[in-house]
């Protein structure tokens, strides 16, 4: 976060990158908004970064929605409620199935201007962050729980007769169009609330993080992140809780029951059929809600596994953590040592220094310690639960159209736009009111198809780190945060050509030095494929992953920053880690040997 | 007469002279300290107290070099020519030493001035040690020449600048297990050119320490993290000699290209020198400055001295503390371009 140099290079512009064969088209399939040639010509030239930690593969029409909530609710906060005084929103659009970020920074002149109306603003919200917090939770599980009560069923061949007596004059279809809307609404609204304390939550740890490199020079990431990390997070719930079972299971005796959690009704009928079977499948059944609303993937994407739908995905980790504790590994996380550790490295760190200084720091680490936890905890409830609850309503709804000939499979829903989804319904309910086909059967099977083509096409290609000509220096403080995209990394990015191919750097995201067999994973369906004591190599990771985390022994990601999930989970773990390398899943193949050097953000392929 | 370094013997200053001193606090306190013994101030005391050296240094004019030079030269020949007492002792405590190391091992003969003896504690280290020394005969040769080493010329001329007597004055001399050293060198528990107290800084090169302290090779120099212990940066010195053992004496050596041009310590072994010298910071409550030495895959600690230079200097101070929720920092955190 430090250094300029002017830059010599670029990266492509957007439109000079080749569109693969089959995706011709393809802007098509995008809103109109999103895509960069429909804008004023300036998105030719400016600079943008390709956002893979979030969207590591190709949106289809549906999925847009992630996106477009999601960045638009950021930059409300920053530009809108807060006036973050040097930075507005993120710009986003979609090139190639991907998407690009540029961050708008706010005019030098102005900046003074915000600074009053900013601190009074965030001020509010981090003297009153635990009662804001409290109200937040309340929010967002209204928000679920009208999402649970939304529901999508077939319209019935007639109005029944209770409605005739009553007068009612409805159809029934306006509870499908309604209940779409409600849908979307109630998606948007829970975005507009995970951006609430998400940009302060940064901005403390930031403040934090730029007082350490002040009175420390030098000081690692990682030992300020471990200052303010959170310990005992509901991120880490799903997982301690199949933690738990497995060592129920244990205690029970229902090791055997175990054998195919594939099967996953077989494989719940054996417990049942044991001796204290009945007391496990009672804590099964308890966890689950709400930890099972948990994905294997981030939350982005309509296909997305979900443990409360695949509950051979936990089973199968139940039977992996119950295999370890019969080996005598300790799986449980050990909570007691990391708070200890937190506390003695806070307790060095403030050996060093004393008075005002060390008052300083007293208060920087306070306020970045209290708003911190948000930032890893928001993720289980807006990622995993409410996207969870929303995908399950997608598909409900894609089950209403599957059932009246519009196509053929419920995942199929996710090639058209949303607001297609919404015309669609109009279709659907307007020729069962009539009494004649719908035309949707007609034309959307063909129409999927030829999409699914393009998709595929643009999924062939991988997306560019970045586009056009980066800034003498990147400033913005969520981008550099969240994203790991510094001055460095950019510079980083553009030398990869001329560079020694065997050798990968990124941020030291966690300590430790391992060498081992490195394994690809480039999508949460090939996590299974992970060995004991092989080295995860990801375009990212997901949270979800988190059992992965006993199997293996140090992570490499393309994208992510200190922050990022793979970081947190990794230092939690105790695993090296090296994030935001942009190039480890293209680089390293599946079986090479490679040293990680999570202490140095440094990568070496050792050979074949 | 003799104290072994860990026979629980009182780290006594007037006894055992500062180097003596802090080796058997050093441990006393569990650190891996070489093995060895003291020759103790008595002994000095004994062995020079039939010698006059009133006439020869009344003789002395500090205005004239060269007589000077000569006169303190005379001197030394003279405690040069000294019958060492309690000889025996000093022999079987030298035996005694080698049958505990189990091998024949050479040692280090170094001189443990009592406090304003010498001019400062770095020329004491510099001038008057006697490194790979083998046998019992040439330890106590050795002796004497440390107990010499109090009438060099510069040091007479300083005790006559300042103004200290020369009664009273005396020696004691360490007799330590030599280590020897694959690498070695110094640590600071702090970053000395920024005052930065969370730091450890490392200065490292090939061989035995004194190439480092005496600044003839360019070292390694990486700074530490105090806390998690990792490198936060690093130079890479030129490294160029090294001084080894070779054929029962010590010699200096070129080094090659590669192990010039690489870093002399892995990150495991440097953290080990950290949390070396975090140990004896926190022994004595104060930032040190410490000798340290690997020999194979062990490390030895040398010497613990307390950091002056730059420890009493002050930080700059950052803005006052506000009551309650301060946003000052972030804003100024967020409208100052980097």
């Amino acid at each position: 976060m430090t250094a300029v140099q002017p830059s010599v290079k670029s990266f492509p512009k957007p439109s000079q990158l080749p569109v693969p064969p089959g995706a011709e088209g393809w802007e098509q399939l995008y809103p109109y908004n999103l895509v960069f040639r429909n804008g004023s010509g300036a998105e030719d030239e400016k600079f943008w970064f390709c956002d893979s930690q979030h969207w590591p593969t190709v949106f289809k029409p549906f999925e847009t929605i992630g996106g477009e909530f999601a960045v638009k609710c950021l930059g409300q906060y920053n530009t809108r409620h807060l006036l973050i005084p040097p930075a507005n929103g993120i710009e986003f659009k979609i090139h190639l199935g991907y998407l690009y970020m540029s961050p708008v920074g706010v005019p030098p002149e102005q900046i003074p201007g915000r600074v009053p109306e900013f601190e009074r603003r965030a001020g509010h919200y981090f003297q009153n962050w635990d009662s804001l917090l409290q109200q937040w939770r309340g929010k967002v599980r209204a928000t679920i729980d009208e999402l649970e009560a939304l529901s999508f069923t077939a319209l019935p061949d007639v109005v029944p007769f209770d409605d005739i007596v009553a007068g009612k004059a409805k159809d029934g279809s306006e509870v499908l169009m309604e209940g779409y809307d409600r849908l979307i609404q109630l998606c948007y609204q829970a975005w507009q609330y995970h951006f609430e304390f998400l940009n302060l939550g940064y901005l403390a740890y930031l403040d934090f993080f730029g007082f350490c490199k002040q009175v420390f020079p030098g000081i690692p990431d990682q030992a300020i992140a471990k200052m303010v990390q959170g310990v005992d997070m509901e991120l880490f719930r799903p997982d301690d809780e199949l933690k738990k079972l497995a060592a129920l299971a244990l205690r029970l005796g229902l090791q055997p029951a175990f054998a195919d959690p594939d099967d996953v009704a077989g494989t719940l009928a054996r417990i049942a059929g044991l001796d204290g079977g009945r007391e496990w499948l009672d804590a099964w059944t308890a966890a689950q809600d709400p930890w099972f609303n948990f994905t294997v993937g981030n939350g982005f994407y309509g296909d997305d596994k979900y443990w409360l739908e695949h509950q051979e995905i936990p089973l199968g980790y139940v039977k992996d953590y119950i295999r370890r504790l019969e080996q005598g590994e300790q799986i449980m996380r050990p909570v007691d040592e990391l708070v200890a550790e937190r506390g003695r490295i806070v307790d060095e760190y403030r050996s060093f220094l004393s008075g005002e200084e060390l008052g300083l720091f007293d208060a920087k680490r306070g306020l970045a310690a209290t708003a911190y936890p948000y930032v890893e905890n928001h993720n289980f409830y807006i990622e995993h639960w409410t996207m969870g609850v929303f995908w399950r309503k997608v598909r409900e709804l894609s089950d209403v159209f599957v059932a009246a000939g519009f196509w053929a499979d419920r995942a199929d829903i996710l090639y058209l736009t949303r607001n297609e989804v919404r015309d669609a319904i109009f279709d659907y309910v307007s020729g069962w009111a009539i009494g004649v086909d719908a035309s949707g059967p007609h034309y959307w099977p063909a129409e999927i198809e030829r999409r699914r083509g393009i998709i595929d096409a643009l999924a062939s290609q991988r997306p560019q780190p970045a586009l056009n000509t980066p800034p003498a220096e990147i400033t913005e403080p969520f981008t550099m945060m969240l994203y790991g995209i510094t001055t460095e990394q950019v510079r980083q990015w553009l030398a990869d050509d001329v560079t020694d191919g065997s050798v990968i750097t990124g941020m030291a995201a966690s300590a430790g030095l391992v060498e081992g067999v490195a394994r690809v994973v480039t999508s949460a369906d090939q996590l299974h494929s992970v060995q004991q004591d092989e080295i995860l190599v990801a375009t990212i990771t997901a949270p979800s992953w988190g059992p992965i985390f006993g199997r293996i022994r140090a992570t490499v990601t393309d994208i992510g920053g200190m922050m990022s999930h793979a970081a947190i989970v990794c230092r939690e773990y105790g695993l090296p880690a090296v994030t935001g390398t942009g190039r480890a899943t293209t680089t390293i193949k599946s079986g090479q040997r490679i040293r990680v050097d999570g202490s140095a953000g440094r990568v070496e392929i050792l050979g074949d | 007469m003799i104290r072994f370094f860990d026979d629980g013997t009182e780290p006594d200053h007037a006894l055992l002279g500062g180097k003596a001193a802090s080796l058997v606090a050093m441990t006393a306190a569990g650190m891996p300290v070489p093995p060895g013994f003291a020759v103790t101030t008595a002994v000095y005391d004994e062995a020079v107290g039939g010698l006059d050296l009133r006439a020869d240094l009344a003789r002395l004019d500090p205005g004239d070099l060269t007589a000077a030079d000569a006169a303190c030269a005379r001197i030394r020949r003279r405690i040069r020519a000294l019958e060492v007492p309690a000889a025996q002792r000093i022999l079987d405590a030298y035996d005694a030493l080698q049958e505990r190391c189990g091998a024949d091992v050479p040692v280090a003969v170094r001189s443990s001035a009592t406090a304003e003896d010498l001019p400062d504690a770095s020329f004491a280290g510099q001038q008057d040690t006697y490194l790979w020394v083998r046998g019992g005969d040439a330890v106590l040769e050795h002796v004497r020449r440390c107990w010499a080493s109090l009438y060099t010329c510069r040091a007479v001329l300083y005790r006559h600048k300042h103004g200290i007597a020369d009664e009273g004055l005396s020696m004691a001399v360490a007799v330590q297990a030599m280590v020897d050293a694959r690498v070695a060198g110094v640590a600071i528990t702090m970053d000395p050119a920024t005052g930065d107290r969370s730091k450890i800084t490392i200065d490292a090169s090939y061989g035995l320490g004194e190439q480092v302290v005496s600044g003839r090779v360019t070292p390694d120099n990486i700074v530490l993290d105090k806390v998690l212990l990792c490198v936060v940066a690093e130079t890479i010195g030129d490294k160029h000699a090294e001084l080894v053992a070779d054929g029962g004496r010590i010699v200096e050596r070129a080094v090659d290209d590669g192990r010039r041009r690489r870093r002399c310590l892995t990150d495991d072994e440097l953290a080990a020198v950290a949390r070396l010298a975090k140990r004896a910071e926190k022994h004595y409550g104060c930032p040190q400055d410490v000798e340290w030495a690997m020999a194979g895959s062990d490390l030895y600690l040398l010497q613990a001295r307390p950091e002056t230079v730059h420890s009493g200097a002050p930080r700059t101070q950052a803005a006052p503390v506000r009551a309650g929720i301060d946003l000052s920092g972030i804003t100024s955190m967020l409208t100052t371009r980097r």
